[in-house]
């Protein structure tokens, strides 16, 4: 949770310090065009297929407009007509035109709803130059203080406080000592007994008792570490792609779904095929460089993770090369084969949130298995969990039949027969 | 006080100067222990570098390290796909129609894939002209992960490219002169191929097409091609015929290409009081004949005469020759009821001769029979016996320049294999094969073969009835099916499946939709009301017939001493298949014998030869052998199984056995009979001579009598199911509380409180008596659904086999069953209760025969579950008997405990186990396995669980849908596999469901009910039409 909170802080501060200097800078740097907004509408339009500094589906567009100017001699105007439609240019027979158009087999977008002063903006971000200041850079960390007095704060006052204690009371010992000694009192002197052990020893009740108990806990202990022999709660192996759920399922609020779609309609959730990887890496080839920072904390480069992505799947960066070697992720989550489970049952019919079994997801950075596993972790939620039968004509009689059975109105999946051996084993 | 005795432990101990003595009062034995011996000498210990206290710390050391690595759990790795086929969801099912058309069996099919492997084969409902998926079929798949399959092409015995495999045949073919270029290929009845065929000959000229099947129809073909001038079967619609009478075809089994069985058991079911009457004149026992109603047992030649005869009586032109009296009198009865029938009865015949098939032909326009059909003939049955002699002729005379075979192996199947060996080497062949099988192994190439479900493909099974192939799968290996060479060699650049596509866009499809066609799998072009008028027409002008074909027919039945009728079993057929375990372990449905084939006999022949069967103290059953002799030609060691039914004076012996080449040492079993089957005739006159030694037979039923257990089979006759109440012939068992007679079903009787089962889902299955014909596709379609290991002969053989569903099979002792009842009703007394008892044990020798398949009851009080002491076996709410292997400790109490004897035991590990070297020990054959079903473990029960992996499923999927489950889609896999109707699986508590009508039906009873375990399989009684009319 820690981590959680200092990483929204850290990004918002960020984010904020950006946003001020854009605002700042925008009035001291350009007079036609806003970077701020030029940023956003570039993220928006843009970003799909342009970076600043890197060619992707279309060139890098840093200072497109200076490099316009001087290698082709064209100014805002044909990037106007560009922009709005490009393919209107190409018609019309522009050279420069006609000499880009096939860049790429995918032709670039018109985008006629764009004014004349969002392209401003856009062109402004485009040749804007972030100064390094002092507290707004991108690389500068920014030290947050730890939120309150913290824990171990308050236990060292604690122990010093009771060292205290202990030193005053050892001072009044030793001064009522002095006393006694002074007065003449002859303090009683208490009577060699036998020493505990032997006094233990002899007691054969209490030797027996002790034996019995130790007996019993060592078992309790011995049972717990044989039963925990194969759960492998926890387990969070290192992965080939350090691949982060936290950022995809937390930060970008990607639904599970959307990756394991399988787990709708099928048994397995299914780890997505490198396609549905592609469906946004094809344009996002690089993080964002505050999520880079926040990399550094695992100690792990995003962008070389995505680079891995690239070469698993053959991507050169503007075309599939066609040479794919799969990833051998390695499995969390791993069923005996005697143990029948379907995500769509839990899934689809039940509406179960991934994260009631899998933890939160979005906040790990690796994976790792948050349940147990085991056959009573399974039942006992069997045997809590109502049934779902609203608006599902499956369940319309049965929930009739079976609510009037047990005078309840909601059913237990363990009293629609979720407790059956045979459902899950065979 | 001291003794002076003194003990002596040996006479030498008299003899006072004995050195034993001496040596043995210093030592404890006479000579000194050779340590060396054991211990190794000492200079080898010495100079060894490893003393025995390092050997020891090694040990240690390896015993320590191997804990620890235990200690930490497998990782396992999860690959997904790079780019995931739009089609494929992991963990979804999809199905593929495809036809199977391997020159044997032809039916179109819908393949079941998991993750884009074919895992199994299910009927294809849309193709109801096809017949149902048999038992070959159903295990076909198996056949796609042999791992002996022949992986790319070769030139002899080295692996080649298709580039050289393509060159070099292509100056093979180009280099033939003046000689010839021959096909010699299966069966292919497809309309694309046909024409590639065409083309290649345009271009390459002087090309001869030789089709040839295995198990040769050729008679019947020559005898249709004579009278309606077109090469092609007959086809008949057994649901339209009332009487049959069958002379020696085996219908529901191979007969003319199968696939009869579901018409025929259409009317075996009584309704409104009618069933259709069956009549089988035939010499060995076969599926047929243990389902018809009347069976008479002559010998092959007899049944020449006794088809000549019915001829005669039907049309009255007469014949000469004279029929035993019996048998006459038989044949007189199947004719008036065959004329009183009309056109609702139908005669079918297998013997081997034009002239017979001829007479049926002409019979059945006699009667006009509406079963009968000569305008949608059956195309899938085209081999010419006399083009393969030619063939044969022409290539020992250095005729054929170059052969090229699809999908054959003659050097197996032709009965002279040796001329063909010896043609082989004047000319450059060509093998299109899957297998090194012994054809394949001789010829100068080998072309990798597809599988057929890696394979596109047409077929015309029937005319106008197209069904279409479809690869399920990419091909495993490096192969090429034949057409795709062809269109090479006819440098036609077209891939075969849009070769396909245009054929059919331009010939057959008349404008459907090729998607459609090929999603449904079949495609059935024309309307039915033109067949039926020209059948009409048919009949209209009916040449009288003169009668030439049964006078020659009567004058051809020369009876001989011994004749062997030559057959196919319903496991391997014609023997294509036979490295196929789940084929081999599979039962015989007669005589419940896997892993063999052997000669039947009868009982009395049997012991005149002085032939034996008996049961060995492990259970075994053990037979005598014999060499068995026609025309010089001798097969040895032929081991003997007497059976019951089979015609005194005839033997019979199986093909498909008895390979050597391209299959597993475990699938090597039986003898090969093909060179018993002269000029491709089934009826050889044999001489037979007893062989040293015994064979051990893995038969898996060793009680074959009923000994008139009427529980277990109810049994009765149209007459009495028509007549008398249900009390008469279906009564409930009754037990006697408080001196009153109650029914077994009251739950005053019973030991148990009764739980609701109103509630839900509450399944059963009704299983048929009266339409089961026993053909096994169930047993196989479960092997397939359940992962059931297969396990071998010698294990069979201790009745260890792991089948969840078995077919029973009961003959009677008596002439029927009702008379046996009546025999143990009748016996008193000691003295005839011993000996009529034993009696009862033997069969008859024409017994009557049913079929019960038997899986788990799924018993509501089910007496596993209380003896179990782990609970490990439980009910369901739903009706099923859980069985959670995981829990299972193998203590085999259920086992003992259960009434119905199907729970089974995994004694060994059968999956990746070198012991059980069948389909689950390779990578390739575990491909089959269906990944929702666990694969056990040694020392864990198991059972049928009335598929509810499949139950579950179809569950999930309607909530997943929000809808109710329609009657129907509940299924299991012996239900779904079922092409008879027998088997209907379904949920009672739907009250109108089929299955739930069922059970309300009066002949419904359930498997040793007075046991009062109260089972959710239950029963139909079987009805007999025995009334002669």
């Amino acid at each position: 949770m820690k981590h959680v909170i200092y990483r929204n802080l850290t990004s918002n501060i960020l984010r904020l310090g950006l946003i001020l200097l854009l605002t700042f800078s925008t009035t001291v740097l350009a007079q036609d065009g806003d970077p701020a907004k030029g940023k956003t509408l570039f993220n928006t339009h843009c970003a799909a297929c342009h970076k600043l500094d890197k060619a992707m589906t279309g060139p890098a567009l840093r200072n497109v407009e200076a490099r316009l100017s001087e290698d082709e001699g064209l100014d805002r105007d044909w990037l106007y007509a560009w922009i709005k439609n490009n393919s209107a240019l190409i018609n019309a027979g522009d050279a420069y035109a006609n000499k880009i158009k096939d860049y790429d087999a995918s032709a670039m977008n018109s985008f006629s709803f764009l004014s004349n002063e969002d392209i401003d903006n856009v062109l402004a971000y485009t040749a804007f130059v972030p100064e390094p200041t002092p507290g707004g850079g991108d690389d500068t960390p920014i030290v947050v203080p730890e939120p309150g007095i913290s824990n171990e704060i308050i236990l060292g006052a604690l122990a010093l406080l009771f060292a205290l204690l202990a030193m005053a009371l050892v001072l009044v010992n030793r001064t009522l000592k002095r006393f006694a000694d002074a007065k003449g009192i002859a303090v009683a002197e208490s009577e060699k007994g036998i020493p505990i052990w032997k006094a233990f020893v002899q007691n054969q009740f209490l030797v027996l008792v002790t034996s019995i108990a130790l007996l019993l806990a060592s078992g309790y202990f011995v049972y717990g570490y044989f039963m925990q022999v194969g759960v492998d709660q926890g387990y969070e192996p290192v992965q080939p792609i350090h691949y982060s759920h936290r950022i995809h399922a937390g930060d970008n609020k990607i639904d599970c779904k959307y990756c394991h779609s399988s787990a709708r309609v099928s048994k397995t959730s299914g780890i997505p095929s490198l396609n549905v990887c592609m469906n946004c890496h094809k344009t996002i080839s690089e993080v964002a460089p505050e999520t880079l920072a926040e990399g550094q904390e695992y100690g792990v480069d995003y962008n070389a993770e995505i680079q891995k992505l690239y070469d698993a799947v053959g991507w050169d960066g503007r075309a599939y090369t066609g040479e794919t070697s799969p990833v051998k992720w390695i499995r969390i989550h791993n069923l005996p084969d005697f143990a029948y489970f379907n995500h769509s049952q839990h899934v689809s019919v039940a509406g179960i949130e991934c994260q009631t079994c899998h933890g939160p997801v979005e906040e790990m950075e690796i994976m790792y298995q948050h349940a147990p596993l085991t056959m009573g972790w399974c039942i006992n939620c069997h045997r809590e969990t109502n049934v779902k039968v609203k608006d599902n004509a499956y369940y319309t009689k049965i929930h009739e039949q079976l609510s009037k059975k047990y005078g309840v109105e909601q059913l237990t999946a363990a009293q629609m027969g979720g407790l059956e051996c045979g459902k899950c084993h065979y | 006080m001291s003794s002076n005795k003194k003990y002596w432990k040996s006479v030498e101990e008299l003899n006072e100067n004995s050195p034993i003595v001496e040596t043995l009062q210093q030592n404890e034995f006479v000579e000194a222990i050779p340590t060396d011996e054991f211990l190794g000498d000492k200079e080898t210990l010495e100079s060894s570098s490893t003393t025995r206290r390092d050997f020891l710390k090694y040990v240690g050391f390896s015993t320590a390290a191997a804990s620890l690595a235990a200690c930490e759990g497998p990782v396992v790795k999860s690959i997904p796909y790079v780019v995931q086929p739009k089609e494929i969801v992991p963990g979804v099912a999809n199905y593929y129609a495809t036809t199977i058309a391997d020159g044997y069996d032809f039916a179109s099919v819908l393949v079941k894939t998991r993750e884009g492997r074919p895992i199994k084969i299910e009927n294809n409902n849309l193709a109801k002209t096809n017949g149902h998926a048999n038992a070959r079929v159903n295990a076909s798949i198996l056949g796609l992960y042999d791992s002996l399959r022949v992986k790319g092409p070769m030139k002899g015995d080295t692996a080649i490219s298709w580039d050289t495999f393509n060159t070099d045949t292509k100056k093979i073919l180009n280099e033939v002169g003046d000689k010839e270029i021959v096909f010699l290929t299966q069966t292919l009845a497809s309309p694309s191929t046909s024409k590639l065929v065409g083309e290649f000959t345009e271009k390459y000229g002087n090309v001869r097409h030789v089709s040839y099947d295995a198990v040769s129809e050729s008679a019947a073909l020559d005898a249709f091609q004579a009278k309606y001038g077109k090469r092609a079967l007959a086809n008949y619609d057994f649901s339209k015929a009332m009487t049959i009478v069958s002379v020696g075809a085996d219908f529901l089994g191979d007969w003319q290409g199968g696939g009869f069985d579901s018409a025929y058991a259409n009317k075996r079911i009584p309704d409104h009081g009618k069933m259709s009457r069956h009549i089988q004149f035939e010499s060995n026992m076969s599926l047929t004949g243990a389902n018809a109603d009347k069976r008479v047992p002559m010998k092959p030649s007899e049944q020449r005469l006794a088809l000549a005869k019915l001829y005669s009586y039907v049309t009255g032109n007469g014949v000469s020759g004279n029929l035993p009296e019996n048998l006459d009198k038989a044949v007189r009865a199947a004719a008036s009821e065959l004329k009183k029938a009309g056109s609702n009865g139908v005669v079918v015949t297998g013997i081997q001769d034009v002239n017979a098939q001829t007479v049926v032909l002409e019979l059945n326009e006699a009667l006009s029979s509406k079963a009968f059909d000569t305008t949608t003939t059956i195309n899938t049955k085209q081999g010419n016996d006399k083009a393969v002699m030619q063939l044969v002729a022409d290539m020992k005379a250095g005729k054929v320049g170059a052969l090229v075979m699809v999908g054959v192996n003659p050097m197996y199947t032709l009965p002279n294999a040796a001329d063909f060996a010896e043609g082989l080497k004047k000319t450059k062949s060509i093998a299109f094969s899957m297998k090194q099988d012994e054809t394949a192994i001789n010829c100068d190439y080998i072309a990798a073969a597809p599988h057929y479900l890696e394979s596109w493909g047409d077929v015309e099974i029937k005319t106008g009835h197209y069904a279409l192939m479809q690869p399920t799968i990419r091909p495993l290996f490096d192969t090429k099916q034949f057409q795709d060479v062809l269109l090479t060699w006819t440098d036609n650049a077209t891939a075969y499946n849009d070769y396909i596509k245009a054929t059919w866009k331009e010939s057959i499809l008349n404008g459907a939709s090729y998607n459609q066609a090929l999603h449904d799998g079949v495609f059935v072009s024309g309307s039915s009301t033109v067949e039926e008028t020209t059948t009409t027409s048919d009949t209209e002008d009916v040449e009288t017939p003169n009668g030439n074909a049964a006078r020659a027919l009567a004058s051809s039945a020369k009876s001989s001493g011994m004749e062997l009728s030559i057959y196919t079993k319903t496991g391997l057929g014609d023997g294509q298949q036979a490295n196929n375990p789940w084929l081999q372990e599979f039962p015989d449905p007669i005589t419940r014998t896997s892993w063999d084939n052997y000669l039947t006999i009868s009982k009395a022949d049997a012991d005149a030869a002085g032939l034996v069967n008996e049961n060995v103290a492990n259970g075994g059953l053990n037979g005598s052998k014999v060499d068995v002799t026609v025309n010089g030609v001798t097969v040895k060691d032929v081991p003997v199984l007497i059976q019951p039914g089979q015609a005194k004076g005839s033997v019979g012996l199986s093909l498909g056995y008895g390979r050597t080449s391209g299959l597993k040492t475990e699938m090597q079993t039986g003898v090969n009979a093909y060179p018993l089957y002269q000029n491709f005739n089934a009826v050889q006159e044999v001489s037979i001579s007893k062989a040293a030694g015994e064979h051990e037979f893995a038969c898996v039923q060793l009680h074959n009598t009923l000994m008139g257990r009427g529980d277990i089979i109810k049994e009765t006759t149209l007459e009495v199911f028509n007549t008398k109440d249900k009390k008469y012939w279906n009564a409930i068992p009754e037990v006697s509380l408080n001196h009153i007679e109650t029914p077994v079903t009251s739950p005053d009787v019973d030991l148990w409180d009764e739980f609701d089962r109103s509630v839900g889902h509450h399944f059963n299955l009704s299983i048929d008596l009266n339409a089961c014909t026993g053909c096994g596709a169930c047993v196989i379609a479960c092997h397939a659904e359940n992962n059931v290991p297969v396990v071998g002969k010698s294990e069979m053989r201790r009745s260890r086999d792991m089948h969840w569903l078995r077919i029973d099979r009961y003959y009677s002792s008596e002439d029927t069953f009702s008379d046996d009842l009546e025999k143990k009703e009748n016996i008193s007394g000691l003295g005839s209760s011993l000996s009529e008892f034993g009696e009862m044990e033997n069969p008859n020798e024409n017994p009557q025969v049913v079929f019960q398949p038997v899986m788990c009851q799924h018993c509501n009080h089910a007496p596993c579950e209380t003896v179990c002491p782990v609970a490990a076996t439980a009910h369901g709410r739903q009706g099923q008997n859980h069985m959670a292997y995981n829990r299972c400790v193998g203590t085999r109490y259920c086992a003992n405990n259960c009434p119905y004897k199907v729970r089974r035991f995994n004694w060994f590990l059968y999956s990746q186990n070198d012991e059980f070297d069948y389909f689950m020990n390779d990578d390739l054959g575990r491909m089959v396995l269906n990944p929702d079903v666990t694969v056990r473990s040694r020392g864990v029960m198991e059972k049928c669980s009335f598929c509810i992996q499949k139950t579950q499923k179809t569950i999930l999927d309607a909530k997943r849908d929000g809808r109710e489950v329609k009657d129907g889609e509940f299924q299991t896999a012996c239900s779904a596999a079922c092409g008879s109707g027998a088997m209907i699986f379904g949920d009672v508590n739907d009250k109108e469901s089929e299955v739930a009508k069922l059970k309300e039906d009066d002949r419904m009873y359930h498997l040793l009910e007075y046991v009062g375990t109260k089972p959710n399989v239950f029963y139909h009684t079987k009805v007999r039409n025995t009334k002669e009319a």
